[in-house]
This record gives C-alpha cells, structure tokens and sequence, in this order.
C-alpha cells in the first residue's frame, strides 16, 4: 500500500493530477524507495535485477489502460538514475502518466535523472504525460535530467505532453526517437523558467520509413534571469513529413536560444521549422487591462493561456 | 453621462511634438447612441483611446457620471464601467473566446451564458467556444468576438474605433444588425460609435464631426444627415469597392 506525506502527496497533486492512489496500473517512487505498486491483467511491472528501475510490459490489445508512475523526492541531498523501460504490445491503447516532483527543503542539491525508453509495438496507440515540478525554499538545487527514448514500430502512434512550469533549478532533457513506416509522434512540451533557471531541450527525431510523421512543438517562457536553449532536429530519411516549433515569449533579463534544425536525406522528406521567440505585446496587455485586468493579472492570464 | 471638458491631446514624432486634438468638448447623454464621424487623421482613434485611458490627455478633464475619471489607468476605467472594442481586435495564442468572455464579464461564466454572447453576433457558439484567439480566426470572426466581449461587460459607456474596419462585405451587413440590435436594447448605458458608415449614422441619436482635432458640427441624427450623405463622413457600404 502506498503511504505518503503531506508534501508528497503535494508534489503527486503537482506533477499527475493525482489526489488519491489511481486505477489500473501504478508505481510510486519516494525518496529513492519503493512506495506502492499495481498491476494489473494487463500490464506488468517488475522490478530490474540490478536495481537500476523498472519494466513495465503492456500486453498486446490492451486498450483504455492506463500506467502511472509518480516520483518524489522530499529529502534534500538525494542523486538518484532511474532507467525505466516500457514495451507496449501491439494494437494497444494506453496512458501513461510519469512526472517527478523535488522538494528540498535543505542545502545539498537534489537530482533525479529519469530514463525512460518506450518501445511501441506495431498499431500502438500511447499517451505519454510527464510533469516536472519542483519546491521548497532550502538552498539546495532541484535537478532534473530526463531522457526519452522512443522505438515506433509500424503504424504506431505516440502523443507526448511534457510539461515543466515551476522549481525545477536546473534541467537538461533529451528526447530522442526512431519512427518506422507509417508512425506518427506529436510532442507537445511546455516550460517555463524563472530565478536563474537554466533548461536545456533537445530533440532528435529519425523518421526512417515511408510515411512517417513528426509534429514537435514547444512553448516556453524565460523570466527573471533564466536561460534556456531548445534545439529540435528532424532527420528525414525516407518520405515522411515532420514539423518543428518552437514559440518562446521571453520576458524581464531572460535569454532564450532557439535552434531548430531539419535534415533530409530524401527527395520526398517534407520537412518545416518554425521559431518565434518576442515579449507579451503591449496591445494584449491593453486589451485584457480595457477588459478590467491590472496589468500584472492581464499578463498571467497571457502566461497561462500560452503554455495551455 | 461622458463629459470632456476642453481636451487636448499632442503625440511626439521624431521629437517635435504635435497637437492632434484641440480644446474638445462633447457630452454623451445616457441612453445615447452617438456616432463621431469625420475624415481620416482627424483624431476620431485617438480620441476613442483617451475615454479608455489607453491615451491620456495633455490637457482638459474626461467626467464620468459626475466623477473625474481623468487620472485613472485603463484598468480603473474599465472597473468605472467604460468598455473599448478595439478598431484592430487583438490576437492571443492560446488563450480560448470562453476565456476572454468570462475576463470581460468578471465573474466564471457557464458555456451556455458564454455561448448566449456568441450568438448574440452571430457565430455558432458551439464552432467558437473553445476556439483561441489567434491568427486562425479571420478578420470578421475576430471583429465579432471583439463585440461579445464587450457586450459580455455590460457597461455604463461601450466605446467601438471603427466596428467596420477590416471586415469583408457580407460580415458588414450582420455587424450592421447587431448594432441595430444594441441600440434597441440600449438600456441605462450609452454609446460612442467611430465611424464613416451612413448605415450605422442611420442608426444614431446623435452625430458629430471630428475634423483636425476639433468637433465641427454636432446635432441629432435628423439635423446632421442630411448635411453628411454623400460626404465621405457618411460613406455607403460599397465606397470601398469603388
């Protein structure tokens, strides 16, 4: 059973939405331990040998399920490398909810570095959420450093929604994926820093066989003095079509570097970049203070329905 | 009731300042429809912009319901019952109409009263509700939502910069409705209108002209017509075909 405390449970709230232990599948991580596990008919989680993380096998044609696997770290000084591997069977449909929340409350720096590798079978259909938080006032950094790796047999389809808004002092994520015939990846990532953050996003798609597509788009906010570079390649190596974005609204001493770049190794690879980086425009901030809105609350409500 | 007292307003280009509006004055009764026409660069936007506080003059007072509204910022304005649709409606990534309508109404609105305000100017509120504001709208459909939330605000003074700018002919007609629509249920509030269309000085209580900076005439719709069709103050629908 899954026993947690107070900040937690907050950080759970924070990064999946989670007010209570969820159905179906499930594996809760806190502070560097074991908190609770589920599985189900369908879905299996095991434990690796070595201790280094956990597989989850999803059996082929299961549909409407969902896994979630929360971490939290609530002890200042914790390091920790997690390689957590998911092999999806084919024609199944899933969520999957991942997310890691920091609170650190003392002086050492907290890190968590995720691995995750997904391996999706052929007509696969997955939905992959993963949330990045991080709290608690000590001088200790909140660290993060993701990786995603992503294997898309033929026909399958991935949607990814990664979303870092608040506390996270420090993050390099990298995501990388190899689509074959016929596979589709939508990345929807949504950061936001503040203090003297620094984030670093990369991304590396292959779309390796006919009829592949990619759609990776990212919004971002730079406050204070943060920094963050998004780089975002896609490599066409058969005809496929793919698609980068990255919209960045950059504000007070922030720096915003913004490197999206395609590669083609094919005459029929249909490939488009696009990258915005400019302040809140002082008409929208006019036009929501007309409708009643001070200045400071006509630019949250702009920050929150760009990073919707 | 709108009173400016002896408005003056100056903008500075490339370091020479210039006065665009001179010694104005002009009341708007409650329950007025007022429509100030008047050739282009006559100072009718800014004029629009100094009664939302978008602008602030460099002389004279702006009274609203006996209160001196002049030194108050756009959002005080906005609280004190003052309402501006804008003569270029304004595009937000991300942000949704149902969103913009309940900033504009102040208070969580259901999608069925959001969804009223839609069909009010005629979108199918279901096709627009959770549409974002942004470049995917057109001109017409932006112009029309820019009203609902306006009318979402239920205001003492509504201020429209030229409802009619930027939007194709067949959108003209239905704005033209909706105006009509507005002034029947007029109410306790009033309203100023910037405009050149005679279809909607045909629907005014009163018109003035603003030209170079000054209200030249001033009367109730019957006084001044006749004196403006066939000026370019009263313009028909079609004048930007020809």
């Amino acid at each position: 059973m899954v026993k947690l405390d107070e900040i937690q449970k907050r950080l759970i709230r924070e990064i999946a939405d989670l007010h209570e232990v969820p159905a179906g599948a499930y594996n809760f991580r806190a502070n560097s331990a074991l908190a609770g596990r589920n599985t189900t008919a369908n879905i299996d989680i095991i434990s690796k040998e070595d201790g280094s993380g956990i597989d989850i096998h999803i059996k082929p044609g299961t549909v409407h399920e969902s896994v979630h696997i929360p971490v939290v770290l609530s002890e200042s000084g914790l390091k920790e490398t997690v390689y957590n591997d998911f092999f999806v069977g084919e024609d199944s449909d899933v969520v999957i909810v991942a997310g890691c929340g920091i609170d650190n409350c003392g002086s050492q720096d907290s890190e968590h570095d995720g691995i995750h590798r997904f391996y999706v079978g052929k007509n696969a259909k997955v939905k992959y959420v993963e949330k990045h938080y991080g709290s608690g006032d000590g001088q200790g950094k909140r660290i993060l450093n993701p990786v995603t790796e992503v294997y898309m047999e033929e026909g399958s389809s991935m949607e990814m929604e990664m979303v870092q808004i608040k506390g996270v002092d420090s993050t390099e994520r990298t995501t990388i994926a190899e689509l074959k015939k016929k596979a589709s990846l939508v990345v929807r990532e949504r950061l936001m820093t503040h203090g003297s953050q620094r984030a670093l996003s990369v991304y590396k798609v292959l779309l390796q066989e006919e009829g592949s597509s990619a759609d990776i788009v990212s919004r971002s906010i730079a406050r204070d003095r943060s920094y963050q570079k998004l780089d975002a390649c896609i490599v066409g190596n058969a005809p496929c079509k793919g698609h980068t974005e990255c919209d960045s609204i950059i504000m007070d001493e922030g720096t915003i570097l913004a490197v999206p770049s395609l590669e083609a190794h094919h005459v029929d690879a249909s490939l488009v970049h696009e990258a915005a980086i400019g302040k809140i425009a002082g008409e929208q901030l006019v036009k929501l203070m007309t409708l009643g809105l001070t200045e400071k609350e006509a630019e949250e409500e702009i920050i929150n329905g760009f990073l919707a | 009731m709108l009173e400016l007292k002896n408005i003056s307003f100056s903008v500075n280009t490339d370091g020479t300042e210039k006065e665009i509006i001179h010694n104005l004055s002009l009341t708007v009764e409650d329950k007025k429809f007022v429509v100030i026409t008047g050739p282009n660069g006559g100072g009718k936007s800014s004029l629009a912009k100094l009664i939302a506080g978008v602008e602030k003059p460099t002389a004279g007072r702006i009274i609203l319901d006996g209160k001196d509204i002049t030194d108050l910022s756009i959002t005080e304005r906005a609280q004190e019952g003052i309402a501006f649709a804008f003569q270029q409606p304004v595009r937000f990534k991300g942000i949704q109409v149902i969103t913009l309508l309940r900033i504009a109404a102040g208070k969580p609105l259901s999608v069925s009263e959001a969804c009223n305000y839609l069909s009010e100017v005629g979108l199918c509120a279901r096709d627009y509700i959770h549409r974002e504001v942004n470049a995917s709208l057109s001109g017409g459909e932006l112009k029309r939502i820019e009203i609902a939330t306006v009318m979402a605000r239920h205001s003492r003074l509504t201020v429209f910069d030229e409802p009619e700018a930027g939007i194709d002919l067949w959108s003209f007609q239905n704005l033209i409705r909706i105006f009509e629509a507005m002034r029947v249920n007029i109410q306790d509030s009033s309203m100023i209108i910037i405009s050149h269309q005679e279809r909607i000085l045909n629907i005014a209580d009163e018109i003035a002209v603003l030209a170079n900076g000054r209200i030249e005439q001033f009367g109730t719709r019957e006084e001044m017509l006749p004196k403006l069709i066939g000026t370019s103050s009263a313009q028909d629908a079609c004048s930007r075909l020809k």
